[in-house]
């Protein structure tokens, strides 16, 4: 049984498609240069239209984490218990990522004992082989594993 | 202005029983609760001529009005974001109740969620936006979705298991004082909380509320109107919703600052249009889908500071005779998950001096609607 993948809808897409070349980028607007997330139409500070997709360093903080048990979806509930992270970005503080923490790019949910995981941990951005659609996740490297 | 304050009442409150299963249909239930709400407050089916409810019933208000035998209807609305959306329907009632739109409303829930899918299996709808930012990491359902939350309040206040054990027990507690409750016979120990399951940690089995099926339905009717039915009127004092500036969902977690929520919003507009405060709660309803969600309340609304919420737990403040006491039916923790809609009809009943759990002299109380999604709130009084 397979994860879910992203539905990627228009608003989210640049955001895929830099992910999957292996970019971390968060979507800024044009006009006043704040960073949003997730991705819209509109900038909530200046009602720009206008957005760039700038990258950011890759690295973040663990702004708190969940340790999910079943019942779950069945592709889940295989590798329960793993971690779902949120991750505070280094370079825009307020851009929070949900992600998980694993030992490599391409390690399973379930590779990091959760013990090891810390609110306020150093994290840094890797992303996992594509997926079915071709879609790659961004996943999340203990700075000291 | 005048406003809605005290303008309408509570005449009517019914519900079916509350079981992990019913052999009944959610419309046939619906049908129940609405038909005794009525038989409550001794109004005629046919003088009913508002209907608000969730986005997420699934009875919808032409079946229903045709089984009940509604005469015409000239009010009707639908609230969303799930358990947000609970005590907006009052509100919606009140105002097309107070305008003039309509004479007698009615507000109902209806919900098998006990014997029926979980709704967050459903992942075709659980995935556009905004799942493709959360869903395909594992963060699943809503246990996880406010354990992240949790687990964060823990670390930035020095909130504790035993603190989320505090209103478990509390809703137990009341619980196992209501024949109706689907817990009244199960008493919860300090020892059983802390070696159940785990369902998203730091949240463990008892952090959860129930899977259940049921219904429960209000009437609402102008004061003046409350005044000569068979109950005493329990009026709608203060109403509001609330929306956050940024919010996102259950996944509130692109604010500035994730933990105060939308009960802050709701809070200050049901502040504004009251003649007290805080500190003249009698008794409180607040929602309880999972235990973080009261101490994140508590500070919301008012009742103690920001960070204050899990302290304020501490020595049997929730309890009868505490300082607040919450959730007096036993809440969604113990007495039954409708979406909160059993909260409501429990304000009314301490209000009306009828609850299993009556705090003495009640008269007034705090309903709230579910925390961390759009949600709404009411002030009743006697
Ligand atoms: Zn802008």
């Amino acid at each position: 049984m397979s994860l879910l993948s992203p539905v990627v809808d228009g608003d989210g897409a640049p955001f895929w498609e830099y992910a999957s070349r292996g970019e971390l980028r968060v979507q800024t607007c044009a006009d006043c240069a704040e960073p949003r997330f997730p991705p819209r139409p509109c900038c909530p500070y200046c009602q720009s239209f206008d957005s760039d997709w700038r990258p950011v360093s890759g690295r973040g903080r663990i702004w708190s984490y969940v340790v999910p048990h079943p019942p779950l979806l069945p592709g889940y509930a295989e590798l329960a218990p793993y971690n779902t992270v949120l991750v505070e970005l280094t370079d825009a503080p307020r851009i929070r990522l949900v992600g998980n923490v694993v030992t490599a790019a391409d390690a399973p949910l379930d590779s990091v004992d959760p013990a090891r995981l810390r609110i306020g941990a150093g994290v840094r951005v890797v992303f996992a082989p594509p997926d079915e659609q071709g879609l790659r996740l961004p996943r999340w490297l203990l700075e000291r594993p | 202005m005048a406003g809605l304050k005290d303008a309408t009442a509570i005449a009517g409150i019914g519900r079916t029983a509350f079981a992990k299963q019913l052999p009944e249909s959610e419309r046939t239930l619906a049908c129940r609760a609405i038909v005794a709400a009525l038989d409550d407050a001794g109004i005629a089916a046919s003088e009913v001529d508002a209907f608000a409810s969730y986005t997420m019933e699934e009875t919808d208000e032409v079946e229903i009005a045709k089984a009940i035998g509604a005469g015409d209807v000239t009010f009707f609305s639908k609230v969303g974001y799930g358990g947000g959306g609970s005590c907006a329907t009052l509100a919606h009632l009140a105002a097309a109740v107070a305008t003039g739109q309509a004479s007698v409303g009615v507000a109902w829930r209806s919900r098998k969620r006990g014997s029926g899918p979980r709704p967050w299996r459903n992942t075709a709808v659980q995935l556009p936006t905004p799942g493709q930012w959360t869903r395909p990491f594992g963060l699943l359902r809503p246990a996880d979705e406010i354990g992240m939350l949790a687990r964060r309040y823990m670390h930035e206040y020095g909130a504790t298991r035993d603190h989320f054990f505090n209103v478990a027990l509390a809703c137990r507690n009341r619980a196992n004082q209501n024949p109706a409750a689907m817990m009244y016979d199960r008493p919860l120990t300090r020892d059983m909380y802390m070696t159940s399951r785990w369902i998203s940690e730091p949240l463990c089995l008892f952090d959860n509320c129930l899977e259940t099926d049921g219904a429960l339905a209000c009437v609402v009717v102008s004061a003046e109107r409350a005044r000569d039915c068979r109950q005493k009127p329990v009026y709608l004092h203060s109403v509001a919703q609330g929306l956050p500036a940024q919010h996102h969902g259950m996944v509130n977690y692109w604010n500035d600052d994730p933990l105060t929520g939308p009960a802050w919003t709701a809070a200050r507009q049901l502040w504004k249009t009251a003649d007290f405060g805080p500190d003249d709660v009698d008794v409180a309803q607040i929602y309880d889908a999972f235990t973080p969600l009261i101490p994140l309340s508590l500070e919301g609304y008012g009742f103690c500071g920001r960070g204050e919420g899990a302290a304020f737990t501490e020595g049997g403040a929730l309890e009868i005779g505490g300082r607040l006491p919450l959730n007096t039916a036993g809440g969604g923790l113990s007495e039954a998950y409708v979406h909160g809609f059993n909260l409501i009809t429990e304000g009314v009943r301490q209000l009306r001096g009828t609850s299993t759990a009556q705090v003495p002299s009640a008269s007034t109380c705090l309903v709230t609607a579910g925390e961390g999604v759009p949600t709404s709130a009411v002030l009743l009084r006697s």
